[in-house]
């Protein structure tokens, strides 16, 4: 099979098991994102695949071959650390040329490659700077082109954006995506920005205490959130507890929402719904009624908080459907039922 | 947090028992010997004020010359053997459990606490014919007969990297314990074996660090006393022996404060030298 499969990984330290009993299949050419809270192991997943940590059990297959026990410098991989790792007694060039020079290429080949690479990461005529002098998103850019500099089968990158600031880390994102797909190359990142998921990733994979929660392509994951710790993790969401009343129709506090369907022989669950679905109206026209306490105004987007039957909702709406609300009035909330989904609490 | 420079002269007050110190102890004994080493000799007594470069002349003698330059051999050879035994050591001992990094450093020092006597006797016993380890060998098969491997040059270099070790270690174990260990993993997704990875990349990143060391282990082992009077031969002693001979057994206070003058300047102008070549080369 071409492309990566991982077979029943497990990672267990001491009596933890850090990443446990993951199987995931990832096409050749895709772009793959770990996306989880810290110390849910999406860390130690990806070093496994590098074979920088040896699973306790479980198998990793590369295009057929099984590499579990293949030691890291024989995988053709390529990596950026989180902390990018350059080698600072080496000149830029030098250091995307290090696995050149690991495989014995000559100076003129060395060179003529480093040129590629530098012009890719719109660096040229950087060949002989010092690392130590560039700027983090420099640096950001000499760690990629060392990674790639052997056009590896499995681009590996850990939380490669972490230390950017917030700007810088939305247009590398973009560049990396653009990257990948130029080069078709099958990717992974580590990350627990699930904006950067999102940009990013052909799959998203949504990792909590060592196991994966959903994998799916970024807008299902947010359309359809598996349970109400992935809706709650990527992006914004109310969460909603959903009950049966005595008639047989589904009720979200208290309210009766006829058209939700709960799944058969469930009595109580959570709905999860976006903020950008929630539709504010005049007081008795929604489903519910509750009162607007507080309006977080960000220009491009209106965030309103309203508390109804105790408990807080968020809508968003943009200023062209500017709910003009204030603090302290009453409002009307309307869930439509379409855009509640029903999830595992 | 910035600090604030001194100002007033009440701010350097806390510099001045240090200060005090340093010159009792250090400039006016330093000074004095100095002044002696320009001092003429008297036979009858000890010395009398002079002026004159006649101590300094007698090193211009091939003896002299041999032992300085035994001298300094010695000492770069220590601090060569010590770094390459050291650093890869102390570099795997960062890779062990925080416990097992303990316990070794511990062991370590408590190595520190023996005397050079003790580390040269121990070790002379060590290299004896009657109970030294060359008994074991025979034991063992390795050797027909046991032998003396003292005194001899290797049994003086042994004993002291043995006793400058412990210090060597330590002075590494800081750098090489905050060393990014992703740099070397970084390296072996590249495609370097792990051997290759440390001398590509751990070495040169801990270049500064290793000449540092060699330096501190080349001044320690310069003044080397004891050791080689108790492992090697009278052509193994070294130029701190001389002057103790000079200045104790021979009362020729004014050559000795002369040869120990120029023991400073030849290892401050070595050092010197070292750092210069280190920068230039970090600056190319």
């Amino acid at each position: 099979m071409s492309g990566l499969s991982i077979n029943a990984i497990t990672k267990r330290f001491g009596d933890f098991a850090a990443v446990d009993d993951v199987t995931l299949a990832v096409p050749h050419g895709s772009f793959v994102c770990l996306l989880g809270p810290s110390g849910c192991g999406k860390t130690t997943l990806l070093r496994m695949i590098a074979g920088l940590e040896e699973p306790s059990a479980g198998a990793i297959v590369l295009d057929g071959d099984d590499i579990t026990t293949l030691p890291t410098h024989k995988r053709n991989l390529g990596m950026v650390f989180q902390s990018l790792a350059l080698f600072p007694h080496l000149t830029v060039g030098d250091n995307i040329a290090y696995a050149l020079r690991i495989r014995g290429a000559s100076k003129q080949d060395q060179r003529k490659r480093v040129e590629e690479l530098l012009s890719m990461i719109h660096l040229s005529g950087f060949a002989d700077r010092p690392v130590t002098k560039l700027s983090g998103g420099q640096r950001q850019r000499v760690a990629i082109a060392r990674a790639l500099a052997l056009s590896p089968k499995l681009f590996l990158l850990d939380e490669p954006l972490s230390a950017l600031d917030a700007k810088l880390r939305e247009a590398m994102q973009v560049e990396l995506r653009q990257l990948q797909q130029r080069l078709g190359i099958t990717t992974i990142v580590v990350t627990h920005d699930q904006r950067e998921a999102m940009t990013m990733a052909d799959l998203v994979v949504v990792m909590g205490k060592g196991k994966i929660l959903q994998a799916a392509a970024p807008i299902e994951i947010y359309r359809k959130p598996a349970d109400a710790f992935v809706a709650d993790f990527i992006g914004i969401t109310n969460l909603l507890p959903v009950e049966k009343d005595g008639a047989g129709r589904s009720t979200v506090l208290g309210a009766a929402v006829p058209e939700l369907a709960c799944p058969s022989g469930m009595t109580k669950a959570t709905i999860s719904i976006r903020p950008e679905d929630v539709r504010l109206t005049a007081p008795g026209k929604g489903m519910l009624d509750g009162t607007v306490t507080f309006v977080r105004d960000l220009g491009g987007t209106i965030e309103t908080f309203v508390e109804a039957a105790g408990t807080t909702i968020t809508a968003v709406a943009t200023p062209r459907e500017r709910p003009d609300v204030q603090v302290g009035q009453k409002v009307g909330v309307l869930l439509p039922a379409e855009s509640c989904v029903v999830v595992k609490s | 947090m910035r600090r604030e420079p001194p100002r007033s002269p009440a701010d350097y007050a806390p510099l001045a028992f240090p200060a005090l110190m340093l010159i009792v102890f250090f400039v006016v004994p330093f000074s004095i010997m100095i002044a002696v080493s320009f001092f003429k000799r008297d036979p009858a007594g000890f010395y009398k004020p002079d002026f004159v470069f006649d101590n300094y002349a007698r090193f211009l003698s091939a003896f002299f010359g041999e032992v300085l330059g035994f001298s300094l051999m010695l000492a770069v050879t220590v601090a060569a053997c010590c770094i390459v035994v050291a650093f890869p050591f102390t570099y795997l001992l960062t890779k062990r459990p925080r416990r097992v990094q303990t316990v070794w450093l511990v062991g370590l020092l408590s190595v520190l606490s023996l005397s050079e006597v003790i580390i040269g006797f121990a070790w002379s016993t060590l290299f004896s014919r009657t109970a030294g380890i060359t008994n074991l060998f025979v034991a063992v098969g390795l050797m027909s007969e046991p032998v003396a491997l003292l005194p001899t040059f290797g049994a003086v270099l042994t004993g002291m990297v043995y006793q400058a070790l412990p210090y060597t270690i330590l002075v590494l174990y800081p750098a090489l314990v905050r060393l990014d260990p992703t740099m070397t993993e970084a390296a072996r997704t590249l495609g370097a074996s792990p051997m290759r990875a440390f001398f590509n990349v751990v070495v040169p990143a801990l270049r500064n660090t290793i000449v540092a060391t060699l330096i501190m282990v080349f001044v320690f082992a310069l003044g080397s006393y004891l050791l080689p009077q108790i492992l090697g031969r009278p052509r193994h002693w070294t130029l701190s022996v001389l002057i103790t001979d000079q200045a104790i057994y021979q009362s020729n206070m004014p050559f000795a404060a002369a040869m120990a003058v120029f023991l400073v300047l030849i290892s401050l102008s070595l050092v010197g030298l070292t750092l210069l070549v280190g920068r230039r080369e970090n600056a190319a």
